[in-house]
C-alpha cells in the first residue's frame, strides 16, 4: 500500500512514522523548508519538499499509483484541494483530510472531501463518552453508507431495563450490537436480558435516535434529544 | 445585476470600481478593512456614496457570504491573494449558492486549466504574464 501525506507538522510526521514501522510505503510532503529539513534528519528520502496543492509536487510524489493519500496540513482550504484533487483527477480511491476548524467542515462535505477528521470533533465524543450528559453518545458515523451507530444508557425504570433484546420495540433500521455491563462488553442474543445501568451499542439508519431514545429513558420519560 | 467580488486588492477593487460604473450593483467582501481605501482611490466620491457595498469577513464564513448578498448574486469574483481559498470559496459559490457564473483567479497555471475543465471560470495572471513576456520576448 501507497500513502501520500501532505504537510509534516505533529499530526503528518506521527502517521508517517507509524505507517513506515508497519511497512507502508509512505511519502510525506512539507513546504516549509525548515521544518522539511527537520523531518528529512529522520525519514530521509520518504519526505518531499514542496507545496502539494501545486499538481506537480503531487506528480512528483508519484499521486497515480497512491493508494491513500492524507492531507492534514493546518489549512482547511489547503486540505480540501489536495483531496479534491487526489480523488477527482487522479483517480485516488481513498482520501482522507483533517478539519482544523469545525466550521469549516460544511465545506468538506459539500466538496465530496470524506472522511473528514476533526479532533475538536474526536475529543468532544470522547467527552460525551465519557459524560453521557444526554443519555445518547454518537460514536461513529459511516454518512456514505447511510449508518450511523450509538451508545445509549439504560435508564432505571425504562421499557428496555429488564427486557430480553428481542423484546425491546425497536424501529426497522436498527438492531442492538453489544451491551456494556460492569466495564466488559459483550454481543448479545435474542434472550439476553438487558439491565438498568447497561450501555447499548445500536446500530442504525441516521434520523432514528428519537423513535429509540425512549425504550431506554428512565421511567418512559424520554430525554428531548441530544445536543 | 449583482457582482459579489471576495477580495478587495488590486484586482478585485479595480474590477469592482469598472463594474459600478458600467451601472452593476457590486459587494465587495474582504477580511481587511483598510483594503477598502483602494476602493475610494483615484474617485471623486467614497465607494459607498457612489453605490457600492462594502463587508469585512472571511469569505469561508457562510455569515460573511449572506451578509455581502451571495444568495442574491448574479456573478461572483473570487480574487483575494490566495489561489486554494479563491478555489474553495468558488465552489462553495457555485455549489451551494447556485451563483449562476463564478469566475476564480488562481494564479497556478496548471490548476488553473485543470478547474476550468471542472466548469468554473479561471483566470490566471500568471498564463496571462507567460503568454504576454513569451510574445515579447520572442518577436524580438
Amino acid at each position: 500500500m501507497y500513502v501520500i501525506i501532505a504537510g509534516a507538522g505533529k499530526v503528518g510526521w506521527n502517521l508517517a512514522r507509524e505507517l513506515i514501522s508497519k511497512d507502508r510505503e509512505v511519502t510525506l510532503i512539507e513546504s516549509d523548508h525548515a521544518r522539511y529539513r527537520v523531518v528529512e534528519e529522520e525519514l530521509e528520502h520518504a519526505v518531499q519538499y514542496g507545496d502539494a496543492t501545486e499538481l506537480w509536487v503531487l506528480e512528483r510524489a508519484g499521486i497515480p499509483r497512491a493508494d491513500l493519500v492524507i492531507a492534514v496540513t493546518g489549512d482547511d482550504e489547503d486540505n480540501i484541494l489536495i483531496c479534491q484533487v487526489a480523488k477527482e483527477k487522479y483517480g485516488c480511491q481513498r482520501i482522507v483530510a483533517r478539519v482544523n476548524n469545525p466550521r469549516n467542515l460544511q465545506h468538506f462535505r459539500l466538496l465530496g472531501v470524506q472522511p473528514a477528521v476533526s479532533a475538536t470533533d474526536l475529543i468532544l465524543r470522547l467527552i460525551e463518552h465519557e459524560v453521557p450528559e444526554y443519555g445518547l453518545v454518537q460514536l461513529l458515523s459511516l454518512e456514505d453508507e447511510h449508518l450511523e451507530i450509538i451508545e445509549v444508557e439504560v435508564g432505571e425504570g425504562s421499557q428496555a431495563a429488564g427486557s430480553r433484546v428481542q423484546d425491546v420495540p425497536l424501529p426497522d433500521g436498527s438492531l442492538i450490537i453489544s451491551v456494556l455491563r460492569g466495564g466488559a462488553g459483550f454481543v448479545p442474543k435474542g434472550e439476553s436480558v438487558i439491565e438498568p445501568g447497561d450501555q447499548v451499542l445500536l446500530i442504525l439508519d441516521p434520523g432514528l435516535e428519537s423513535q429509540i431514545t425512549p425504550q431506554f429513558a428512565p421511567n418512559g420519560a424520554g430525554p428531548s434529544g441530544h445536543g | 445585476m449583482l457582482i459579489l467580488i471576495v477580495g478587495s486588492g488590486r484586482v478585485g477593487s479595480a474590477v469592482a470600481q469598472r463594474a459600478l460604473d458600467a451601472g452593476h450593483d457590486v459587494s465587495v467582501l474582504d477580511s481587511d478593512p483598510l483594503s477598502h481605501e483602494r476602493l475610494d482611490k483615484d474617485q471623486t466620491t467614497t465607494w459607498e456614496d457612489a453605490g457600492g457595498r462594502f463587508t469585512v469577513g472571511t469569505a469561508l464564513e457562510i455569515d460573511a457570504l449572506l451578509e455581502a448578498g451571495i444568495e442574491d448574486a448574479d456573478v461572483f469574483l473570487a480574487a483575494t491573494s490566495g489561489d486554494n481559498t479563491n478555489l474553495v470559496i468558488a465552489q462553495i459559490a457555485q455549489r451551494r449558492f447556485k451563483v449562476p457564473k463564478v469566475v476564480v483567479r488562481v494564479a497556478d497555471p496548471a490548476r488553473s486549466s485543470w478547474y476550468a475543465e471542472q466548469g468554473l471560470i479561471t483566470v490566471s495572471p500568471t498564463q496571462v504574464a507567460i503568454d504576454q513576456a513569451s510574445e515579447v520576448v520572442l518577436s524580438a
